[in-house]
């Protein structure tokens, strides 16, 4: 069997020594997770942009997604490609890094710097793999109420996130209400569908059935179960995609070839493509990580301990909330939005409601849609004026 | 349209916003159905300091309105009223839009239980000029205010304001406050009768309240 080295040596291990800014909370200050457990000592790796007000009033927190990280808008330690929200955040941009203080968090259970499966646990030296607790959306918000409060923030002028980033966006509105001014989940729901639970057990059961993964302990056997993890994340990859994009990106074109070679090449484009996906992701992430966080979306559902009734999670609300939906995404469809939306009129909150018109597909939220940038000025600009920020003059004020 | 047309179109729909807005008290929570570009709810929000929420069709309409930050969801008034709670608003106000829902009587019940109040202003088919082409022309009326022919129009619920006075009557609901605007913006004279009101009365506001 080929052995794979763990990684670069030259390469730094964003998992245990981050290039990030990083929180660190002794034995002392354990978490307490959903499960029960305690997780301590850990550690949140974050980065900030921009800077704090002196009343400390205009502080945005970013969630990222499932396989996202902090890196939004510098680049990336491990890729060393541009930040994964440079298209919103950034001077002058939507979320304004001149105006706010931008902060975004790697997830409890990744694996740029936050504690998860790759870093060593205490008790043995060794890394934690699957004796990482399983950690569920609402620990990842907790740590991340730590580290603002770390900070010296009360309240956030804004959370705001897409996908599992909406997921903490709705779970932070929900269990800390107070502290978050205006809310922008994008591209999510309130819980995870039979649907997405499926997809989510075919990328961990590819991973485990890896003979590489070694039962999670593939970091101390010195190998990585490239092979799983590359499969999860193409067949994921799809399901971030609309049929009509795949269509218009690739067709049935053949990837540098005249004809198909009867074999199980890559003939066409979108195999080489997927594979590309494949073959990239397993170089930036941990396969244990993956495991970890898909739980943790499977596991969310906001209605659950209110009887199943999702206004209940937002009652007496007085967060601003501006949900977004794209009309090609069928992994967190526009119905799931509108859910929220019809738990949050219930709910007398304030919302606005935009589904946006795109044939991206659910990846929609990271690419270049005019559309949400928009959307996200007019809002973010409104709740700015409402929390007594200044605001630039713009066409839309005449 | 000449520029002069434009203009007196925009104060023409000026008026009717203004009338409107003078039938909500200060201070009160109101949803605007179809609230277009957010026009009424801004003017609502800054001369009437009311809480103002809204609904719109279009994401164009939507976007403009998150822009001016307002609280507008992307939605159809008739599929959505159903998700609202009762008596969650002081006003739920349907401007202009009562033609073209599908179901306007639906429309109308679920306004009344989601509001205290409900507001809805309609284009009067009954007034003289329409009835005036239909008879001398034989064809569907197509005027500056109702400017579609019949096979591309949104407008699929038409009614006079006897029309609409009837299914008020019909639902049990009561009439709070009524008024018609002449062609020029002007109100027609409270003191005449009704059935004048019909006739010179080119777009017409109910305020309505339930049981």
């Amino acid at each position: 069997m080929t052995r794979h080295h763990v990684a670069d040596p030259d390469k730094r291990n964003e998992a245990i020594e981050p290039s990030s800014l990083v929180a660190h909370f002794g034995a002392d200050e354990p978490l307490a997770l959903e499960s029960g457990e305690s997780l301590g000592p850990w550690s949140i790796a974050y980065q900030a942009y921009g800077a704090l007000n002196a009343d400390k009033s205009n502080a945005i927190l970013l969630c990222h997604a499932l396989t996202g990280d902090q890196h939004v808008a510098n680049i990336n330690p491990v890729t060393g490609k541009s930040g994964w929200w440079e298209t919103m955040v950034g001077p002058g941009k939507p979320y304004d890094t001149d105006r706010f203080f931008i902060i975004c968090a790697n997830v409890l259970g990744s694996c740029l710097g936050t504690t998860g499966p790759a870093s060593l646990d205490p008790k043995t030296g060794k890394p934690y793999a699957l004796h990482f607790p399983v950690v569920t959306i609402r620990d990842m918000v907790n740590a991340q109420a730590k580290l603002v409060d770390r900070l010296g923030i009360d309240t956030l002028f804004c959370v705001a996130g897409g996908s599992m980033g909406g997921m903490q966006v709705l779970e932070w509105a929900a269990s800390h209400p107070d502290r978050v001014f205006s809310a922008m989940p994008i591209a999510t729901a309130a819980k995870h569908t039979a649907q997405n639970i499926a997809f989510h057990e075919v990328g961990r059961q590819a991973v485990m059935a890896d003979p590489d993964w070694h039962s999670g302990r593939y970091l101390e056997e010195g190998t990585r179960p490239e092979k799983g993890l590359a499969v999860a994340r193409m067949a994921a990859h799809i399901t971030y995609l609309s049929e009509q994009a795949l269509h218009r990106k690739f067709g049935r074109n053949l990837q540098e070839r005249a004809a198909p070679t009867f074999s199980f090449d890559a003939d066409f484009e979108v195999e080489s493509y997927l594979r590309y996906q494949g073959r990239s992701f397993v170089e930036r992430f941990d396969a244990n990580s993956y495991l970890f966080l898909t739980r943790a979306m499977d596991y969310f559902d906001l209605a659950k301990e209110h009887d199943g009734v999702l206004a209940r999670a937002f009652k007496g609300s007085k967060t601003r909330f501006c949900i977004v939906s794209f009309t090609s995404d069928w992994l967190f469809p526009t119905s799931d939005s509108r859910a929220i939306v019809h738990a949050l009129n219930a709910a007398g909150a304030s919302v606005s409601f935009v589904e946006i018109e795109t044939d991206k597909g659910h990846d929609a939220f990271l690419l270049d849609v005019p559309e949400l940038f928009e959307t996200t000025r007019g809002f973010i600009d409104s709740a700015a004026r409402a929390r007594g920020l200044a605001v630039p003059m713009r066409r839309a004020d005449a | 349209m000449s520029p002069l047309e434009m203009t007196a179109d925009a104060a023409f729909a000026r008026v009717d916003l203004l009338n409107l807005a003078s039938m909500v008290e200060p201070g009160s929570r109101v949803l605007d159905v179809g609230c277009g570009d957010g026009s009424l709810l801004r003017l609502l929000a800054e001369k009437r300091s009311v809480d103002a929420r809204g609904i719109e069709l279009s994401q164009s309409g939507v976007n403009l309105c998150v822009a001016k930050g307002l609280s507008v969801i992307q939605g159809d008034a008739d599929t959505d009223l159903v998700y609202y709670p009762d008596g969650s608003f002081d006003y739920v106000i349907l401007s202009q839009t009562l033609q073209a829902m599908r179901q306007p009587r639906v429309v109308i019940e679920h306004m009344l239980r989601i509001g205290r109040r409900a507001i809805v202003s309609f284009p009067n088919f009954g007034h003289w000029k329409i009835r005036l082409q239909l008879l001398a022309t034989g064809r569907m009326p197509v005027t500056k205010n109702l400017a579609y022919t019949w096979y591309e129009t949104p407008n699929i619920h038409f009614c006079t304001i006897k029309d609409f006075v009837d299914l008020v009557d019909d639902m049990g609901a009561t009439i709070e406050q009524a008024s018609a605007l002449d062609r020029f913006g002007r109100p027609v004279e409270m003191t005449l009768p009704r059935s004048l009101w019909n006739l010179f009365g080119e777009q017409a506001v109910f305020v309505l309240s339930g049981k």
